[in-house]
């Protein structure tokens, strides 16, 4: 739609205006059945009723202003008319939809499936790690980190492995290079389990204690289905006046039950670790067969899930080299640690360990 | 360990029970039966024990009978040890324990005319060969199944040496420098200083406690044997064993602690199933004793047990009489200790202890005995008093943050070895120089801890296309490691790759190719949630074979720039994954590493 000036009007008669007023509204329907969409009919106001340069802007000064003052009314009556019936026009073009042909050329297909970015998956022992982590945060169980390069003394002397003890020789670990020449204690090595936070928890504060200790942890043991140098721990420490064995059995009880849910029993056997005493294994009723027996349990009916035990008072007299509170007669604690990869390959069927670790797009995308 | 249920009922004829309610019974003590055999009618069933390191004392079969005595309060059999009278010997064998702080007692019995051949079952209760038979161990010679049988039945090391090669007497002592010994094995060693040995007059016989020497071996021509039971100090035959690479089952015991009492009387079993085949015992049992030794294991010091420990450890029963005085007693009697009693107001005990049970030194170790004996599973569920609020790690919010927004952007969470190779590492450390070797690596290419993520992500990448697998986009949030092999530095870093195609889906357009620009983005992105200002990124444009590195520090425009395009980079990647078809037109990958600040 140009911006067409109208014609010089030399004769004022009534068949002269007729003719020159009807061209007008003829001109003024055709250009607002040609209009498609919103911005067509912004135009088409503009052209036709804008104020300095519209149509009707442009008639109402060159026709009406310039006729004999007889003509005037014969030519107020045919623009009053005009005006109205492009006022009329712009409101129909303003309200109607787009046309069919508009609708047919933006036209989509609403059924075909929505566009989405795929989200990634959360790694299965992150996940495992986080969902022992908030059962113990519902305990009130803070949790602790802490460095995977470790001294000997953290990881070992301080846990109650003495320097040359046979209990050593269960934990082959992995060491930094040149060390040899340093004291025993203060030799650097790869963490063997997430423990020596423990230590450094307790030399940081006073009792009371709970927090729970996730962490990548490193043995020097050959890869096989279901071992591997690297593997992670969830840990845990709860030390205060009065902590008994039979607070572990119902700590650990009750977040069995809510990991697990809340039909699985557990039990406790008699074990050793250097750092808690009494010491003690836990099982849990087989998960898939409800205990009655299957492949999975090896028709026991029972699947062993962590370590725990009493904190050894030779570990609070170690801490209380640093924090005199811990002394083994007037507080009491426990500990329990349990592998990740082991609850994760049970949880999810997962018979190589290697496959947490080998970054296969389609093994960890199965855990989106 | 093998463990046979009718060699347990020798020593246990009452035991009333049927081999798989022992092995259950036994378990909940924490003698753990893990499997269990039936070796057909009138052989009872084979156990396949895991015995915890500190219960030295049940890793025979006479220790786990003892055990089994204490669960159903029966009375255990004493080991058959009646010798035939010895004839006199013109002068007593000579013994002499030169080095007192590493053996405490020394046994030597002399045997004269013995025939070496076939062990004879010498019934009632050594069936040597049916046991053997039954627990597959294999029958060598009797001198040689005498000493197993004595080890098999009641954990006691012994040795028997061809007394026709030993000159002088025993003695007992350390190594002299330079000294040499052929042991059984057939190894020739170089002793050290430090090592205990068992010597004649004139040279080493053996390793004490670890092995016997090879020219003092038992032979078919031997006639006159020495049998040695003895008792040796823990670290002295641990660090023995370790410098000659050594690990016997006699180290094993005497690592972990013997029993001082147990050396006569396996000298006697042993002797028993030799003089089976003919002989005579020559003079009484030689048994050299050190006072201070003997004072530390058999006569040690009673331990002072009060039942107020007991319950502030223990807690709460399901039984309402909770552990009573009696109970304690009860427990710890069945167990070998002897109990004293202080007073009735505030129970409490001088407990003196089992020879045999070098394990328990201190109250918490009785307290651990009435727990396991009394029964785990007989103490009730409590739940202690909730303590003080849950304190939130500070940067915790940030790595969840983090790892929440790359899962929204299509990255799949990789964990990736925490090592990687020297070539690897010189490649990406953000500090050069900054890598630490281990000092006992699983391989070459796990010889270091890793300096930066990328390389296990690139790998990563790379193992998923030698799978075939075109799209990846993985990203790790880890700890990386520098400084030096004196002072290790650990931070935790981020790193993400991609390759291939976008993860969108959509039914409209096509899939596009994941471009430098949507690294940039996702780099950015992390950027902004980390709190601190990360202290390098570095982004990898890697065709995979050929990584270009790109480090920028703190903030400001990411300067990308080339940092190695020598073959090393090609072959520190490809060597570890080589796959088909990815030489000349490698796909492009990208990878990016943030090595943040979050955590200090």
């Amino acid at each position: 739609m140009t911006n067409e000036t109208i014609p010089d009007l030399l004769e004022f008669n009534d068949s002269a205006l007729d003719k020159a007023f009807t061209a007008l509204e003829k001109r003024a329907g055709d250009d607002a059945a040609a209009l498609r969409d919103s911005d067509g009919a912004e135009a088409f106001r503009l052209n036709w009723l804008g104020r300095k340069q519209g149509i009707l802007t442009e008639v109402s000064g060159r026709w009406l202003k310039g006729a004999p003052p007889e003509s005037k009314k014969a030519v107020g009556e045919r623009f009053k008319k005009l005006k109205d019936l492009v006022e009329r026009l712009l409101e129909e073009a303003s309200s109607a939809g787009p046309s069919d042909a508009a609708l047919a050329a933006e036209a989509i297909d609403i059924t075909l499936p929505g566009s989405r970015r795929l989200t990634g998956a959360e790694h299965p022992i992150t996940r495992t790690m986080n969902e022992i982590t908030s059962v113990f945060a519902a305990l009130g169980y803070s949790v602790g980190v802490g460095p995977e390069v470790e001294t000997d003394f953290y990881n070992f002397e301080c846990m109650n492995f003495p320097p040359g003890h046979p209990a050593r020789d269960t934990q082959d670990t992995l060491v930094i290079a040149n060390q040899e020449r340093r004291p025993l204690r203060d030799r650097l090595l790869l963490r063997t389990h997430t423990s020596p936070v423990q230590m450094r928890t307790m030399e940081s504060q006073p009792p009371p204690v709970r927090i729970v200790i996730p962490g990548k942890v490193h043995r020097n043991d050959a890869q096989d289905a279901t071992h591997s140098p690297i593997f992670h721990q969830v840990e845990g420490l709860c030390v205060d006046t009065n902590i008994t064995f039979s607070d572990l059995k119902g700590t650990l009880d009750h977040a069995m039950k809510a990991l697990f849910g809340s039909s699985v029993k557990t039990r406790f056997f008699p074990s050793f670790f250097p750092f808690t005493e009494p010491s003690a294994d836990v099982q849990i009723s087989c998960i898939f067969c409800g205990g009655k027996g299957c492949r999975k349990c090896k028709q026991s009916g029972w699947i062993e899930l962590l370590g725990c035990g009493m904190v050894d008072p030779a570990v609070f007299a170690f801490a209380a080299e640093k924090q005199p509170a811990y002394d083994p007669k007037k507080i009491s604690g426990f500990a329990f640690g349990m592998g990740v990869e082991r609850i994760a390959m049970m949880k999810y069927g997962i018979s190589e360990i290697g496959q947490f670790y080998a970054g296969d797009m389609r093994f960890l995308g199965q855990f989106a | 360990m093998n463990i046979l249920t009718k060699w347990l009922r020798s020593y246990l004829p009452e035991l009333p029970v049927s081999d798989t309610q022992l092995a259950e019974d036994l378990t909940l003590r924490g003698i753990a039966v893990e499997g269990i055999y039936d070796l057909g009618p009138g052989n009872g069933s084979l156990y396949e024990m895991d015995i915890t390191t500190n219960r030295v004392d049940a890793m025979n079969h006479y220790g786990i009978a003892r055990e089994a005595a204490t669960i159903y309060g029966l009375q255990l059999n004493p080991l058959e040890v009646a010798l035939p009278a010895a004839g006199p010997a013109t002068q007593p064998f000579s013994v002499r324990i030169e080095a007192e702080d590493a053996c405490g007692r020394f046994t030597a019995r002399v045997l004269r005319g013995t025939t070496i051949g076939d062990s004879r079952d010498w019934f009632p209760s050594a069936e040597v060969s049916t046991y053997f038979g039954l627990v597959g161990q294999k029958q060598i010679s009797n001198a040689v199944d005498a000493t197993n049988f004595a080890w098999l039945a009641m954990g006691q090391p012994t040795h028997a040496f061809d007394l026709d090669k030993i000159e002088g007497g025993i003695i007992v002592r350390r190594a002299r420098k330079g000294e040499r010994l052929k042991t059984l094995d057939g190894i020739e060693r170089t002793l050290d200083p430090e090592d205990l040995i068992i010597a004649d007059h004139v040279k080493p016989l053996g390793l004490a406690g670890v092995m016997g020497g090879w020219d003092t071996m038992i032979t078919s021509a031997t006639t006159n044997v020495l049998v040695e039971a003895a008792w040796f100090e823990p670290m002295a035959v641990r660090r023995t064993a370790r410098r000659h690479g050594l690990h016997t089952d006699a180290s094993h015991r005497f690592e972990r602690g013997a029993d001082f009492n147990a050396a006569p009387v396996a000298s006697a079993i042993v002797s028993r199933i030799l003089l089976a085949n003919g002989g005579n015992l020559e003079g009484d049992l030689v048994d050299v004793r050190i006072p201070s030794w003997e004072s530390r294991t058999v006569h040690r010091q009673p331990i002072t047990l009060a039942l107020s420990e007991v319950h502030r450890i223990l807690g709460v029963t399901i039984d309402k009489d909770g552990i009573t005085a009696a109970a304690v007693e009860a427990l710890l009697t069945s167990l070998g200790c002897q109990l004293t009693s202080h007073s009735a107001q505030a129970p409490a005990w001088q407990v003196a202890l089992p020879s045999w049970r070098l394990d328990l030194e201190r109250e918490i170790d009785l307290i651990e005995e009435v727990a396991r004996v009394y029964g785990y599973n007989r103490f009730a569920n409590t739940l202690p008093s909730f303590g003080e609020g849950v304190k939130a790690l500070p940067w915790a919010e940030a790595e969840s943050a983090v790892r929440r927004t790359l899962l929204a952007a299509g990255f799949h969470e990789a964990i990736t070895s925490t090592f990687c190779s020297a070539i690897e590492a010189s490649l990406t450390a953000p500090l050069p120089g900054q890598v630490v070797p281990l000092g006992n690596p699983l391989s070459e290419e796990a010889g270091v801890l890793r300096p930066s993520l990328v390389p296990g992500i690139l790998n990563a990448v790379a193992g998923n296309l030698h799978r075939d697998v075109a799209d990846v986009r993985l990203f790790e949030l880890g700890t990386v490691f520098s400084g030096t092999t004196e002072k290790v530095d650990e931070r935790q870093a981020l790193a993400f790759a991609a390759l291939g195609l976008l993860s969108e889906e959509s039914s409209l357009h096509p899939a596009r190719a994941f471009e430098f620009h949507d690294l940039k983005g996702a780099v950015a992105a992390a950027r902004a949630l980390l709190s601190g200002t990360p202290a390098a990124i570095a982004i990898c444009l890697a065709p995979v074979l050929l990584p270009i590195l790109a480090i920028a520090s703190g903030v400001g425009p990411m300067n990308v720039r080339p940092l190695s395009l020598h073959a090393a980079a090609n072959a520190a990647f490809s060597a570890r994954n080589p796959y088909p078809g990815c030489t000349a037109s490698a796909p492009e990958a990208f990878a990016a590493s943030i090595s943040a600040s979050m955590r200090r």
